[in-house]
């Protein structure tokens, strides 16, 4: 199969991950779509890998997994907290600095 | 492009023996000298993650300090002594397989940002400006981040004495992902840097005592928006390794500039599509231009200054800033020097919004965080004049406005830890009427801040404007500068406004108290007021030694 189809699901995934990111108002599901994001990037880097014939973007892309779950760690704890101390985790609710 | 026409690297072909694995392996070659100010600050961050895991709880905080200090006072000792040794000029190299870049600027950089993790260190220790409770020293900090605000949990707590002393491992690895970050020579590093400084961050600034939830907001907002920042750059870094095939800069520099003749028709699609480059080269800019806080990548930036605890808003907001303008200077002048023509509009056009608009928000701001925030994009905008500048004075101008810059960045936001009421800080400018009047000293070095941030001549902030200006002008950027001058010209307003409200204005009944610090956080407003002074009455000896410094090796 031609590995160019590879590199549009990335595109499309990343373009959903970015939406949901925009469009949803808990934290917890904006984080998921961070995350589906970062996945994306993971299939295009392998994808281009693999065009590419050297083993530069699989590294990277090892890389990025290891670098999401520590971000799972930091943002989960700072939305948990968050969560305890409002009985919320809408992005909407947390406004307490306006102009 | 056909199935055929793909790579098969390690799709074993019939009838080849692949090569034994480990026969053609060669160990990596890491430069230990030249990474010690990194490997130093790593070392001391383990080392105090097992300060708490085994140190008694009274003796956690004075072993901290003693850690920071000394780990952050020997990696500043290294980075003089490879400076001393050439390295930032004859002998710059790359080393740790081309990962890591050591030449003038990123010397230079470090070093800047090891001095503001000193002071910040500082900061971060100070315990004489909260009133101690139940007989128990209290720091910037929470008693247990843990816990609920206001809950049971929190008042044993603060009962029992507790204090986050995580705050200074947290703040060395953040510490050693900055000294990376403007280093960095290949993409994968840039990232890995990027998430090493910013996760520490991202914590430090949701354990605020005082403010808890405003604290907590703060840290998500930061959260979700670096996240989704460095997805953006993570995809462009993905689409540049495409492009080029390499992630290492000078590779994609020879890409760029058309000297790696196209060989393999297998990479057609990719290789030489401008349109892979063109959209990569927009992303990593993207996230690059979000952690410098420039317009329209902004939005947090208020936000979190304000909600943060105010020794990590100033260590953020002086040490982010360096970092990521060093990463964003070595990406467009050794990565990406093909693409100046191309991107210079788009440069343009963030400066000249990110120049006006911090200004002019800034002037609405009532929250004296908050204000400093706008003012931090602000001058966001006129360090970016310089780098658009594309010649050498640019680079060197750059690196002296971030020595300036961050020095009285630490130091106004140390100040505004000193004013404090009832609720913690005093940040309304409301409450600052009339400080003059009862604490003149401290008005008065708030001021001299104020007018290093305005640009007055005799401080650091006329030195670095003056540096950045004349290299735009040099470089073809003149428009830029009548924009830089204007909005400078703005942004006096609000700071001038501030030193009549602190001389001129009746003090308030219930106006806040100005908290006697102990000597760390008075050496702190010190240090940031003696090279505020000195940058701007004899800046030549440093101005010199960013020109020396300012030569990126590839």
């Amino acid at each position: 199969m031609n590995p160019v189809n590879y590199l549009y699901l990335a595109a499309l995934l990343f373009a959903i991950g970015a939406s949901g990111v925009l469009i949803r108002r808990n934290a917890i599901v904006v984080f998921m779509c961070v995350e589906l994001m970062l996945n994306a990037c993971n299939l295009a880097l392998v994808t281009f890998s693999r065009m590419h014939g050297d083993l530069d973007g699989q590294i990277v892309a090892f890389f990025t997994m290891v670098v999401a779950a520590a971000e799972v760690v930091v943002g989960l704890a700072i939305i948990v907290s968050l969560f305890r101390s409002r009985h919320s985790a809408s992005v909407d609710d947390a406004s307490l600095m306006k102009l | 492009m056909s199935a055929t026409a793909v790579h098969s690297l390690w799709t074993t072909a019939s009838g080849v023996t692949a090569a034994a694995p480990g026969d053609s392996f060669t160990a990596p070659k890491i430069e230990y000298t030249q990474l010690m100010p990194v490997l130093i600050i790593v070392v001391a961050a383990v080392l105090g993650i097992l300060v708490e895991a085994f140190v008694p709880r009274r003796a956690r905080y004075h072993t901290q300090l003693f850690l920071s200090v000394v780990a952050v006072a020997a990696s500043f000792a290294a980075i003089v002594g490879l400076a001393a040794g050439g390295y930032g000029t004859t002998k710059a190299q790359i080393a740790a397989m081309g990962a890591i870049a050591i030449d003038g600027p990123t010397l230079f950089l470090q070093g800047t940002i090891l001095l503001v993790a000193m002071v910040a260190v500082f900061t971060f220790a100070e315990r004489r400006l909260d009133p101690s409770s139940d007989g128990n020293r209290v720091d910037s900090f929470a008693a247990q981040p843990g816990a609920v605000p206001g809950g049971e949990g929190e008042k044993a707590a603060v009962r029992a004495g507790f204090t986050t002393t995580e705050v200074f491992p947290l703040l060395l690895f953040s510490v050693a992902g900055l000294l990376v970050f403007p280093a960095a020579n290949d993409l994968l590093t840039l990232f890995i840097a990027l998430e090493v400084f910013s996760l520490p961050l991202y914590l430090l600034c949701a354990v605020a005592r005082r403010k808890r939830l405003m604290s907590q907001e703060a840290a998500v907002k930061y959260f979700l928006l670096g996240a989704f920042s460095s997805a953006f750059l993570l995809f462009g870094i993905a689409l540049i390794y495409g492009y080029a095939g390499s992630l290492s800069y000078a590779g994609i520099a020879n890409v760029v500039d058309g000297s790696v003749l196209e060989i393999d028709p297998a990479l057609a699609d990719t290789m030489g599509n401008d349109a892979l480059l063109l959209i990569g080269g927009a992303m990593i800019l993207t996230g690059l231009l979000f952690k410098v806080g420039a317009v329209p990548f902004h939005m947090w930036t208020p936000d979190v200054y304000q909600g943060a605890p105010t020794p990590v808003t100033g260590f953020m907001a002086a040490a982010t800033k360096v970092a990521a303008f060093g990463a964003l200077l070595r990406l467009l002048y050794v990565a990406l020097p093909g693409l100046t023509w191309d991107l210079r509009p788009v440069m343009w056009a963030v400066a000249i919004v990110t120049m006006l608009g911090g200004a002019i928000v800034a002037i609405t701001q009532t929250d004296i965080k908050r204000l400093l925030a706008y003012s931090s994009i602000a001058h966001a905008g006129f360090i970016l004049a310089g780098v658009i500048a594309a010649n050498p004075e640019g680079i060197s101008s750059v690196l002296f406005y971030l020595l300036a810059y961050s020095f009285v960045t630490v130091g106004a936001f140390a100040v505004v830890t000193l004013v404090r009421d009832a609720g913690g800080e005093a940040t309304h400018l409301s409450k600052w009427a009339g400080l003059g009047r009862r604490s003149p000293l401290v008005a008065a070095v708030f001021a001299v801040f104020l007018l290093a941030f305005a640009g007055i001549p005799l401080t650091s902030g006329f030195s670095g404007k003056f540096a950045v200006f004349k290299a735009a002008a040099e470089g073809g950027a003149g428009a830029l500068v009548v924009v830089g001058v204007l909005s400078s010209a703005v942004a006096a307003f609000f700071y001038i406004r501030v030193i009549v409200l602190m001389f001129f204005s009746e003090p308030k009944a219930d106006g806040p108290t100005v908290a006697v610090p102990s000597p760390l956080t008075m050496t702190t407003i010190a240090v940031g007021v003696a090279v505020t002074l000195v940058l701007g009455l004899a800046p030549q000896y440093f101005l010199d030694l960013a020109s020396q410094a300012g030569v990126f090796v590839r």
